[in-house]
């Protein structure tokens, strides 16, 4: 799946947009959270307090037990500041 | 009938005169046109602001911005709305956002437009860092915002 990174979550980690192919067990965007924090010292700069992030499956928004299985693009980034 | 809908996201101003003209061209069913802007300030909290620049999630911002106007479109007799949010950077005085909503009378247009800017600062994906005297910062999110989207009974 491609995962992609906006505002500060992307400067932390350094990358726009990556392609992962967590195992199976990683099942939900909260699993996936702590699976890519294991990743380097970014992420888990990156994710260091999951409750502030926000995830998108597919361009909709999801929540932390949303399951990722079928999803093509998961997105991660802080609360908006938009308008 | 479809009620036309226009959303943008662009780098360029917009001009509020043409977009409100090009949503009433040729209409004879549009009694009220409200119009909200969003500027660029230049100064928050106390602290000078000497620019902002708008990073956007591209899809998906056009992609939510667009529920949001089928959901004013299914909660008020609207007969347009038309959204432009630019990106990328704006200084103090530049616009940053433009909803126009119309309808018959007035009632309609005025709460389609509060509601989309509510859930726009919300839920849209848009990031806003503010460059300051001291450096570069991530404009951080306010409660009120979440706490304006939310009074309209909708997560």
């Amino acid at each position: 799946m491609k995962v992609k990174y906006f505002a500060w979550v992307r400067e932390r980690i350094g990358l726009e947009e990556e392609t992962v192919e967590p195992p199976a067990e990683v099942a939900t965007v909260s699993d996936l959270i702590g699976w890519l924090s294991a990743r380097g010292e970014g992420y888990a700069f990156a994710f260091e307090k999951p409750a502030v992030i926000r995830t998108a499956l597919d361009r909709t928004h999801a929540r932390p037990d949303t399951p990722i299985a079928g999803a093509r693009e998961i997105a991660f980034f802080p609360p908006m500041t938009g308008g | 009938m479809t009620v036309p809908v226009t959303i943008r996201i662009q780098e360029a101003d917009f001009d509020i005169a043409a977009e409100i003209a090009a949503m009433t061209k040729g209409r004879t069913d549009i009694g009220a046109v409200v119009s909200f802007s969003g500027i660029c300030r230049g100064a928050d909290d106390g602290d000078d602001v000497a620019a902002l620049t708008l990073e956007h999630y591209p899809g998906m911002a056009e992609d939510e911005i667009g529920r949001h106007a089928a959901e004013a479109i299914k909660r008020w007799p609207v007969t347009g709305l038309t959204i432009v949010h630019r990106v990328g950077r704006m200084l103090p005085g530049d616009n940053i956002v433009l909803v126009l909503a119309a309808s018959a009378h007035r009632q309609a247009a005025f709460s389609a437009a509060e509601f989309l800017m509510d859930y726009l600062k919300a839920n849209a994906p848009f990031w806003k860092r503010e460059e300051r005297a001291d450096g570069t910062r991530w404009v951080e999110a306010h409660d009120r915002d979440d706490a304006a989207a939310a009074r309209w009974g909708k997560d």
